[in-house]
């Protein structure tokens, strides 16, 4: 029971993590909440299930389901990505100087927008994610674990380690950090503001997507109104972890994911959702600056 | 026209996948069109500068005609309008009460359907559980909800802008949560049946045109008493808090203070409309809060321009009355609230009615 919660735990909280990386990166730049993250994460595993549909109509799931997979990932980030840069630049980059809660307004109102948008195009009923994977897996120390949970806890893992990488040693990933440290003296020694914006939403819609996708193979289900309470889970994650630290965002979601599959079977699972939330407030109180994070100065 | 094309035809390729190639198409031909329609604008953009200058006498008028209008609705009215206009007339209570929060203070209350429910929930199990009457109900059910936005407020308020927002919008949740769980309580999802009709005296307030005038008569003094405090000195300081919360302090406002008395006036009055709603409707359930409901609330608050009281009633009339007016267009409701939020940010941030220094600040 207690290592079988554990792996379910971190089930979750891998994906907890993924989403919550693009709150961080986001938060980290433009101090902006991004509202819509949720709905980005719902797209993708839309789009997962849309694409994966189209390759079984075409035969390639049967005859190499590999590459069928790999398309489908490949092709649901690619969207993803082309979701997050579209919204940045129509719904957040005309309001860079507005006072500070007009873009958060903004935002809830994308996060709306796409939820119906969703809605209207591919009806409210549940939509399934065939089942590939099945749920086959093997015996640990007392406790069942699945495929599709290994998958989703090394996919985690691997891109969370590459991301980490990608901001401590590229040169794209040290403008990164650089815009989010000074905007303004980033852009007096030459770099491409616009550019390291549209890059973050791009990165941290990928990511999004393949959480996404991710969650549809592993509950089978997927609804338009999955972005909200997601997307409120992964920030809570990115809030615990210290907004803005991307190691952060990954400790927090794994801590978030942990103390949701405990509290549910331990202490009531019908008030598995408010956990999050309880979570959320009580780290904004205590510790607003989270495990990870720095004090920042209000200016 | 060659970036419009191409804008055109990125949008209409993210668009490909879910909603298939017919309706990609129509996207195609429409994103062209405005995008055209938006550019001949630009270019001649004197034809659509008018200014019109409205004499007061004509002002004066508009305002009797309004009034006339609104206290004989039930002469001339159906009994679907004077229904669809009693609701209206609760919403207007609670954009009143959120726009005091957000418009005057400059708060961001994502949770404000907490208290809503709080007035709502309270009036219903007084009523049913304690045999209450509704008038005795509701003034306990507003302490109850102002209580509660005092509760809120004393952690929340150690906290700024976009942080506060996500803490009252927890809180909601939360409250929506327990509400759907306390099933002793509660009764759960299934919500509280058979309220009863609130009656004064003998006379039982049960006929669609009496609760009317009861919401009118509440409306009435929402707007006369957040007036009043609008121009006192509470709303004053709440306008310095909202425009430089380090100056006012400077200035000797107790910003604390402030902040705590303009949430638990905000929640009063949603407490209120929460025991109206709870009257007229004799039924309450947890799915009348969401946050979505409080994104509601909020959009009338931003359309009709924060921090103006005019524009606030504008805004909810309009967010109420609109789609049902407009019933084929019911399910693109949603969609038009999204994407109204967006447009009005980047266009029109101070509302339609919202007068200078009307927008918001972190």
């Amino acid at each position: 029971m207690f290592f079988q919660q554990i792996v379910n735990g971190l089930t979750l909280g891998g994906v907890y993590a993924l989403i919550a990386l693009g709150y961080t990166m986001v938060y980290g730049i433009l101090e902006l909440i991004n509202f819509a993250h949720g709905e980005i994460y719902m797209l993708g595993a839309y789009l997962g299930i849309i694409f994966l549909g189209f390759f079984t109509a075409i035969g390639l799931t049967h005859s190499n389901i590999i590459l069928a997979l790999a398309l489908t990932f490949v092709l649901s980030v690619i969207f993803c990505s082309a979701y997050g840069f579209t919204v940045e630049k129509i719904a957040y980059r005309p309001l860079r100087n507005a006072p500070r809660l007009s873009p958060l307004i903004s935002a809830i109102g994308v996060s709306i927008f796409l939820q119906n948008y969703v809605m209207l195009a591919q009806g409210t009923t549940d939509k399934v994610f065939p089942h590939i994977f099945g749920s086959s897996g093997f015996g640990l120390m007392n406790a069942r674990i699945t495929y599709i949970q290994v998958f989703i806890v090394a996919t985690s893992f691997v891109l969370m380690i590459a991301l980490h990488l990608f901001v401590v040693k590229t040169k794209m990933g040290k403008a990164m950090r650089a815009v989010a440290q000074d905007k303004t003296m980033a852009s007096l020694v030459g770099i491409n503001i616009d550019r390291i914006i549209s890059m973050t939403f791009v990165i941290g819609s990928g990511l999004a997507a393949i959480a996404g996708l991710m969650v549809a193979m592993y509950y089978g289900l997927v609804n338009y109104f999955i972005g909200y309470v997601a997307g409120i889970k992964a920030f809570t994650a990115a809030v615990l972890g210290g907004i803005g630290s991307i190691p952060g965002a990954m400790l927090g979601g794994i801590v978030l994911g942990l103390v949701e599959s405990f509290g549910a079977s331990y202490i009531s699972s019908e008030y598995k959702d408010a956990y999050a939330f309880a979570l959320l407030i009580i780290i904004l109180l205590i510790k607003p600056t989270g495990l990870l994070g720095t004090r920042s100065i209000e200016k | 026209m060659i970036r419009a094309l191409i804008i055109a035809s990125g949008l209409c390729l993210l668009v490909l996948p879910l909603m298939g190639i017919k309706s990609a198409a129509i996207v195609f031909i429409s994103i062209l069109a405005v995008i055209t329609l938006l550019s001949f604008i630009r270019r001649h953009r004197h034809i659509f500068r008018i200014g019109i200058k409205v004499p007061a006498i004509y002002k004066r008028t508009a305002v009797l005609v309004t009034v006339m209008a609104v206290l004989l609705l039930p002469v001339y009215g159906d009994n679907y309008l004077i229904d669809v206009s009693s609701l209206s007339g609760i919403y207007i209570i609670l954009a009143m009460g959120l726009n005091v929060v957000v418009g005057f203070a400059g708060l961001l209350n994502l949770g404000f359907a907490a208290f809503y429910a709080i007035g709502a929930y309270s009036t219903a199990i007084l009523t049913t559980r304690l045999d209450m009457p509704f008038w005795l109900s509701m003034p306990m059910s507003v302490t109850m909800a102002s209580f509660l936005g005092i509760l809120l407020a004393i952690p929340a308020l150690r906290l700024r802008g976009d942080y506060l927002a996500i803490v009252t919008l927890g809180f909601g949740e939360i409250i929506r949560i327990v509400l759907n769980n306390w099933d002793s309580l509660t009764n759960g999802p299934n919500g509280i049946l058979n309220i009863p009709s609130p009656s004064i005296g003998g006379f039982k307030i049960n006929r669609l045109s009496h609760y009317y005038y009861m919401v009118l008569l509440f409306v009435f003094l929402c707007i006369f008493v957040v007036r009043r405090v609008h121009n006192s000195r509470v709303g004053r300081a709440w306008l310095a808090i909202r425009e430089d919360e380090t100056a006012a302090e400077a200035m000797g406002i107790d910003t604390v203070r402030y902040k705590l008395l303009a949430f638990s006036f905000g929640a009063f009055w949603a407490g209120l409309a929460g025991a109206l709603f709870a009257g007229k409707m004799h039924f309450v359930s947890p799915e009348s809060f969401t946050f979505m409901e409080s994104v509601l609330i909020l959009c009338m608050v931003i359309i009709g321009g924060l921090g103006s009281i005019p524009g606030v009633i504008l805004g909810a009339v309009i967010l109420i009355i609109l789609p049902e007016v407009l019933r084929e267009f019911q399910t693109y409701r949603m969609l038009a609230l999204g994407s109204g939020l967006v447009l009005m940010m980047i266009f029109r941030p101070q509302g339609l009615l919202g007068g200078r220094g009307g927008a918001i600040r972190g």
